[in-house]
């Protein structure tokens, strides 16, 4: 018999660039949006937040609130201090790890500009604005701990008092004998690097909406995350589990943003319990510049010791972690999704990471687009050029000499992972041939030497990640407090459409679509008679929801089980249909027929029409077709490739300008190219932003200066280069169709990329690295260093205090 | 309160409204529009971009009572019995991921190719500028817009000259 994969293998449909379904009510603004939702009776509520970084709160009054026209309800912290619980944090990532109570709405006292402290609910928005206006609170403040580097040291004042100290953990790794391998080597190399602060800025801004029914409650909320906010919002309010459902309706981007269960979504369920109304809460984006988690963070200390002929020998990684002042969802595992990447492609002989989460008194830290993964590339490949640079060789040259030859894998790294697949040399060999590589290393070396002002730099990405999240055994050992793996149904109508259920809710991605293409190949029906359905815990009632670019090679694997299992109920069905024993059943193509029949044979709608009808199935075989799969995959998912770039850098002003860019990606086999290079683009945009633009930036007293999309710099498209994108194909050899994640890749490989090339262009200037974001007046402050570049460069954020 | 009448995709609608209401506020609100999303609260984003008596606005950024006797066209009256080319060639050219700065870039196209109908990709750039999109990397969003300028002025003509 033909399996399900192997059948898939030759469909039609993987691999097609299929125009997506879900276009159709994006294209026409039938889209349903959290903001969309109105319900009879619905009343809005508006939250007042602090205005202080640190302060003890002493009064509040919502009384004149209150008593406004159209106010329904006015309620500080100390009105829900009852019930409200304390947000959760489900990744306490070492068994003494300090994780503060965090409760939706400030009692006491406030750690960060922003978090909320006082709400109205009244007929409308613009009521609740205004009735805002009506509260009084005081304040006494408190010092702001916004130094991860002072926030650590003996004297610091502390974001939480009853904490020992602004440590939230500290995590170790090491394999091999790290002395060893940097006594005596005749190359160290050390550098600071700054992750900044960076703003995830989903397009759609985060809305709640939550119905009150008896004791059952409908939330909908802006969410990646139904299925874990469901749970989370029960063990937070008390609310039984089966009391609640939730809705993510169609979602306007994620990131990471709206992997979270936030004081908002808690918030606006106990209103709406309390009040017995419908509550709808809509954030403004400079509520959300404040109050939506931030990502990266991290000054990160790198040490690498290698041989004289470029040999990698270790790798010291030391990271101070910002978590701002609460530890959410998954706040302190963010930087251990990086701790098995910073070795990236390459062999060594030991390696050892530390990390330590840092209190601050900011907004709270989490998952962005990479999580951990974009961190710690960028380390790796910086500071892989400046090896080579040490060394005099070429830095494509010195990665050859050190990653992992396409004939070693599977291969066990350093960090202990086993990557499954991969052709360094493919992708790199093509992404050089599509930026003619050698022709600009000639240009380049022409115009050092007329000493033009503006100056051409070459920038080299050699990337992998680990996505996929995530074998579930593998979440435990690193004390995450659930599981990795993604649940569907498929289920065959009697007219013999199909409808798919999925737990891995899309908010962009294009499940739909895709999800189509596999059950189309799985089940040989036409691609337009899937339906795929998800988002609502009552429709879609399992699931591990979307992040960490799982949907495919978790969620994806789940929906191919569940066609195997439909497949294998049918054939039962249909040998009795065929009047052929089971075991000489064939199906392909849709088609179930007898070995070596000519005939027509039974189609799989007429095998679900025929167990619709039940009138003639075998004995003891149920009437149904539909199945179930929930699988938890075996190991991660590791895409690679080569992301190359070639700025110019004008050394008089420094304005760097994308010259050409070329991104040949590896993610196994394709399911819809068109959706794969779509994810690399939009990739690659925010890890050039992170390069080039973006940077929550905060004043000394720990005002978020950055809260406008004015202030908060994303890149429009005249910003944006015209990207060059390709792929080559090793298949994953751990799923059956050899897919690989590719939502985070394009983030993940390009931001150092970028920096690579404008530090290659000043190179022989003196500079060795140019903070980010690059703006021109750092670049031209690098260029002001001269020989001494780190120096100047990190003078301009103050990141040389991250040596230690 | 002020009294207001518009047409909104070809419907008269007449209503007392805040003179602080936005037009953005009122279209959703009141007129129950809601094709056209809010993204930002700096008229940065431009994803309730609208055509107001033919040219793009941001909806945010004009007060419903400046809208009065004017004919607004939002994301949900362009198609006219089936798809805008603009529409079509978003769907096409996979232009759109999770699809909330849709509207707006649409309706911002829109008023770039009324300017000028064959724009280079450049000028597409700079012309969609006041539109964000924090999904697509705007390639596509820049392939969609060409595609469908070369789709208005080849359907008149018939002549194919256009590639």
């Amino acid at each position: 018999m033909t399996t399900v994969a192997q059948e898939s293998a030759a469909g039609a449909e993987v691999g097609k660039a299929r125009a997506r379904k879900e276009d159709a009510r994006l294209i026409t603004g039938q889209t349903n949006w959290t903001d969309n939702i109105v319900l009879p009776g619905m009343l809005h509520m508006a939250f007042l937040r602090s205005p202080a970084a640190h302060a003890r709160i002493t009064r509040v009054n919502t009384s004149a609130a209150r008593a406004m026209p159209g106010v329904v309800a006015a309620f500080s912290g100390a009105d829900f201090a009852a019930e409200q619980g304390s947000l959760p944090c489900a990744w306490p990532v070492t068994e003494d790890i300090v994780i503060p109570n965090h409760p939706p709405m400030a009692v006491e006292e406030v750690r960060y500009a922003g978090e909320a402290v006082a709400c109205v609910i009244a007929r409308d928005r613009y009521t609740a604005a205004d009735a805002l206006e009506a509260i009084e609170i005081d304040y006494d403040p408190l010092p702001p701990v916004l130094d991860m580097r002072s926030a650590i040291a003996e004297d610091s004042p502390k974001v939480h008092a009853s904490a020992p100290s602004n440590r939230a953990y500290e995590w170790s790794f090491s394999n091999g004998d790290l002395d060893a391998a940097f006594r005596d080597a005749p190359v160290v190399i050390e550098r600071n690097y700054v992750q900044q602060r960076l703003i995830p800025s989903a397009l759609e801004p985060r809305a709640v909406v939550c119905a009150p029914n008896g004791d059952e409650f409908t939330l909908w909320s802006a969410t990646q995350i139904p299925h874990i906010l469901r749970l989370m919002l029960a063990v937070v309010t008390g609310i039984p589990e089966h009391n609640l459902r939730v809705i993510a309706p169609d979602v306007g981007g994620g990131f990471g943003s709206k992997l979270q269960v936030t004081a908002e979504e808690v918030l606006t369920l106990l209103a709406a319990k309390r009040l017995g109304r419908p509550v709808k809460w809509t954030e403004s984006r400079s509520e959300g510049n404040l109050a939506v988690h931030h990502g990266r963070d991290q000054l990160q200390r790198v040490r690498v010791a290698a041989d004289r002929d470029g040999r990698l020998r270790g790798l010291s990684v030391d990271l101070l972690a910002d978590m701002g002042a609460y530890l959410m969802l998954v706040t302190p595992g963010v930087p251990l999704l990086g701790a098995f990447m910073f070795n990236g492609i390459y062999k060594m002989d030991a390696y050892s990471f530390r990390c330590t989460g840092v209190f601050t008194t900011k907004t709270p830290t989490d998952a962005y687009r990479g999580a951990g993964r974009p961190e710690a590339t960028f380390a790796i490949e910086r500071i892989m050029d400046e090896l080579a640079s040490e060394l005099g060789v070429d830095p494509i040259e010195l990665r050859k000499r050190n990653w992992i030859k396409h004939e070693e894998f599977p291969y066990t790294t350093i960090a202990g992972l086993t990557y499954d697949s991969g052709n360094y040399e493919a992708a790199t060999a093509k992404a050089c041939n599509l930026l003619g590589y050698d022709q600009l290393r000639k240009e380049q070396e022409q115009r050092r030497a007329r000493g033009d002002a503006v100056q051409l730099g070459i920038g080299v990405s050699t990337y992998t990640e680990m996505c996929g999240l995530a074998p579930s055994r593998l979440l435990g050992q690193l004390l995450y407090a659930a599981g990795g793996w993604e649940h569907a149904s498929v289920r065959m109508l009697p007219s013999g459409k199909v409808e798919v259920v999925t737990g891995s809710s899309a908010h962009g991605q294009g499940h739909e679509t895709a999800w189509s293409q596999i059950v189309a190949d799985a089940l040989g029906v036409p691609f337009e008679d899937v339906r795929v359905l998800h988002g609502d815990t009552q429709v879609a009632p399992k699931g591990m929801d979307t992040y960490g670019s799982r949907s495919l090679v978790v969620g994806g694997m789940a929906v191919l089980s569940a066609c195997t299992k439909v497949v294998a109920k049918a054939k039962v069905i249909a040998s009795k249909l065929l009047e052929a024993p089971p075991e000489e059943v064939e199906f392909g193509g849709g088609v179930f027929r007898a070995r070596g029949s000519e005939g027509a044979g039974k189609t799989i709608q007429d095998v679900a029409f025929a167990t619709f009808a039940a009138h003639d199935l075998p004995d003891g075989v149920e009437p149904s077709l539909d199945a179930d799969a929930t699988v938890d995959p075996e190991t991660f998912s590791f895409p690679h490739g080569t992301h190359l770039c070639a700025a110019d850098v004008d050394t008089e002003t420094g304005q760097v300008k994308i010259r050409s860019y070329v991104a040949v990606d590896d993610v196994g086999r394709v399911v819809n190219p068109l959706i794969v290079e779509g994810q690399v683009h939009g990739g690659i945009a925010q890890g050039v932003a992170q390069a080039l633009y973006e940077e929550a930036a905060y004043d000394a007293d720990g005002n978020l200066l950055t809260t406008t999309m004015a202030d908060y710099l994303l890149p429009s498209a005249a910003d944006m280069p015209t990207l060059v994108t390709d792929r080559t194909e090793t298949p994953a050899t751990t799923n059956p169709l050899g897919v690989k994640g590719v939502g985070e890749a394009g983030t993940i490989a390009s931001t150092p990329a970028v920096v690579n090339a404008i530090v290659d262009a000043l190179r022989p200037m003196g500079v060795r690295d140019v903070p980010m974001p690059c703006t021109p007046e750092r670049v031209w402050q690098a260029i002001q260093g001269r020989a001494d570049g780190v120096r100047a460069a990190n003078a301009a954020t103050g990141a040389e205090e991250a040596a230690r | 309160m002020t009294h207001i009448t518009l047409t909104i995709d070809s419907v008269t609608y007449a209503d007392d409204v805040e003179p602080r209401l936005l037009l953005v506020h009122y279209l959703r609100d009141v007129a129950g529009k809601t094709g056209t999303p809010i993204g930002c609260d700096t008229t940065n984003c431009g994803a309730c971009t609208v055509l107001m008596d033919g040219v793009s606005v941001k909806s945010c950024s004009v007060f419903a009572v400046q809208a009065d006797g004017s004919e607004i066209t939002t994301i949900q009256g362009l198609a006219d019995g089936e798809l805008h080319p603009l529409q079509q060639a978003f769907h096409e050219e996979h232009a759109l991921q999770c699809g909330y700065c849709t509207p707006g870039m649409i309706m911002a196209a829109a008023d770039l190719l009324r300017e000028n109908p064959q724009p280079t990709d450049e000028e597409i750039r700079e012309g969609l500028e006041g539109n964000l999109c924090r999904c697509t990397g705007y390639q596509n969003i820049v392939r969609a817009v060409k595609r469908a300028s070369s789709a208005r002025t080849q359907a008149p003509a018939q002549t194919g000259a256009q590639a």
